[in-house]
């Protein structure tokens, strides 16, 4: 199992932590994993993506131009992506601020409105761990238990007081996804 | 015992494996893509091993506090990207002249000039064929993983002091940001022991200890020049070390270093789902080169392309190794634009299978 996933929204959204997120609980289940920031003039303001690769063998390019996963939590940064979606892939889309939805009919395309869910829990930066659900839901890369040690290591340990919000965020995602998406 | 297992950024990487490997001293100043080295360190090193590190007042200050810390036998480290390795030069010219060891490490960014902070590999000539004034070499590494940054390290510090030579490691800004899963080696405690040639004083049982550069005299200069052109072809005999994956039955080689042979990887298991024979030859010594064993390879295989994020630099090597037995192309990205996988299969076809069909 080899999955090739990019993340992409602007700076703030929780794009960078999220792959990281996955990451870790890829190391937490021994498996091979990397993480690509894009670390350009854009994570000085503006848009933001990172590149997270899971695997069972050893990963080759760290960079990449086609994915089996692209989580878009943007209009632009959907816009940017859908194309590099690999035939019979998975698009997950933040869907509440999004005008112009995706077109592809050749992969499974799952819009999910983690922002309105986000408020709803009364926290906006959970939307990432929304989104991770719903990825999560659709491909159990790891397992939800290995997601949430990971946010362990990602988020500083003053606030992990939220583990729990960020745990009943991940379950939301889930529940999201299972009702929505039809496959290609 | 259980493998120490982490996650980290390669800067960090290298970083936390300067610590381990008992390094005395660090002597830096920051620059993007690679300033979490000094952060890290800043954090973690003096509380952990009790190495100094600090943030000196210019590059030019990094390399000669380098310079002298190793001529007192010291485990000396600093690291910069491009525009600060320039001016670094003098020194490291100084540093090989006066044969003490020393890890330097490139993270490169794009060029020329103050250029940008995206992965480049321009420096290639800078570090391999010389860089500074006069006959010298550096011994070069060239990571491709997080777990390479790491062990490099510890491999370039025993390098360093089994040849007295400066080792480079040289990396990109890529490689220095991304995170992978490293497995980092124990902590080796720091010596107080220092080596024979040290000027750490003058004990009364042997003479003075002197480390110059200046040799007035032509004859004793050129003496020098010969003693490190003789280590420099014993390095040659002993250290090359490389990685060359489904080169046996390859019928087209993509030879690159660091991080584009791994995207060069990716090529190749494109290529063979095609039903393209494509393996990757890496070097991982940049100096000492494989030159034979990029010689042997270009009697089975029918072409190279060597890929490279600069304007063709090492491509010259490879050239110079395979001595036309076979057609060596190139294909370069600048300035910090990092090829795909696809454009580098592409080339393949266009350069090679093209032409045979």
């Amino acid at each position: 199992m080899t999955e090739e996933i990019i993340i992409a929204g602007f700076g703030g959204q929780g794009v960078l932590s999220m792959g990281q997120i996955l990451c870790y609980g890829g190391v937490i289940e021994n498996k091979e994993v990397s993480w690509m920031p894009s670390y350009g003039p854009e994570m000085r303001g503006g848009t933001a993506n990172c590149t997270a690769i899971i695997s069972d063998t050893k990963i080759s390019s760290p960079i990449l131009t086609k994915f089996d996963t692209v989580i878009a939590l943007n209009q632009p940064s959907l816009d940017k992506f859908e194309n590099a979606v690999k035939p019979g892939g998975l698009l997950i889309y933040e869907a509440s601020t999004i005008l112009k939805p995706p077109t592809r009919t050749d992969i499974e395309i799952v819009p999910v409105e983690a922002a309105i869910e986000a408020s709803k829990m009364k926290n906006a930066k959970v939307l990432n761990m929304i989104m991770l659900g719903a990825l999560l839901k659709k491909k159990p890369v790891i397992s939800i238990e290995s997601a949430i040690e990971g946010l362990k290591n990602v988020l500083p340990e003053r606030y992990h007081d939220l583990i729990s919000l960020n745990k009943h965020a991940l379950e939301k995602g889930m529940e999201l996804a299972e009702k929505v998406g039809v496959p290609a | 015992m259980n493998k120490e297992l982490k996650l980290m950024k390669g800067n960090e990487a290298l970083a936390e494996a300067a610590i381990r490997v008992g390094c005395d001293a660090y002597f830096g100043y920051p620059i993007t893509p690679q300033s979490e080295i000094l952060e890290y360190l800043t954090r973690e090193a003096y509380e952990r091993t009790g190495m100094v590190v600090l943030q000196a007042e210019s590059e030019i200050a990094s390399i000669n506090m380098i310079y002298g810390a190793a001529g007192a036998g010291k485990k000396v480290m600093t690291s910069s990207s491009s525009p600060g390795i320039s001016l670094m030069q003098e020194g490291i010219s100084y540093i090989a002249c006066a044969e003490l060891p020393c890890v330097l490490v490139n993270v490169v960014r794009g060029g020329p000039g103050l250029g940008t902070i995206q992965p480049s590999q321009g420096d290639y000539f800078q570090t391999v064929k010389g860089g500074g004034h006069g006959d010298y070499k550096l011994i070069v590494l060239a990571p491709s993983t997080v777990q390479e940054m790491v062990d490099h390290v510890k491999l370039g510090f025993e390098l360093a002091f089994k040849w007295r030579n400066p080792v480079m490691i040289l990396t990109d800004g890529a490689l220095g940001q991304m995170m992978e899963k490293v497995e980092l080696f124990p902590q080796i405690r720091r010596t107080t022991e220092v080596p024979e040639w040290a000027t750490v004083g003058k004990p009364k049982t042997r003479e003075r200890n002197i480390i110059t550069t200046l040799h007035i005299e032509a004859d004793k200069m050129q003496e020098i020049n010969l003693h490190l052109q003789k280590k420099y072809k014993e390095i040659e005999q002993e250290e090359i070390l490389y990685e060359a994956s489904g080169c046996d039955d390859a019928e087209f080689v993509l030879v690159a270093f660091g991080l584009v042979a791994r995207i060069c990887q990716k090529t190749a298991l494109l290529a063979r789902e095609k039903g393209i024979k494509v393996g990757v030859f890496r070097p991982i010594t940049l100096f000492p080169y494989p030159f034979n064993e990029l010689n042997k390879l270009a009697d089975r295989a029918k072409g190279f392309l060597t890929v490279e994020m600069n304007a063709g630099q090492m491509v010259e090597d490879v050239r110079l190794a395979v001595n036309g037995k076979i057609p060596v192309e190139f294909l370069g990205r600048m300035g910090g634009v990092v090829p795909t996988p696809e454009e580098i299969l592409q080339t393949i076809e266009e350069k090679f299978v093209g032409e045979l069909v």
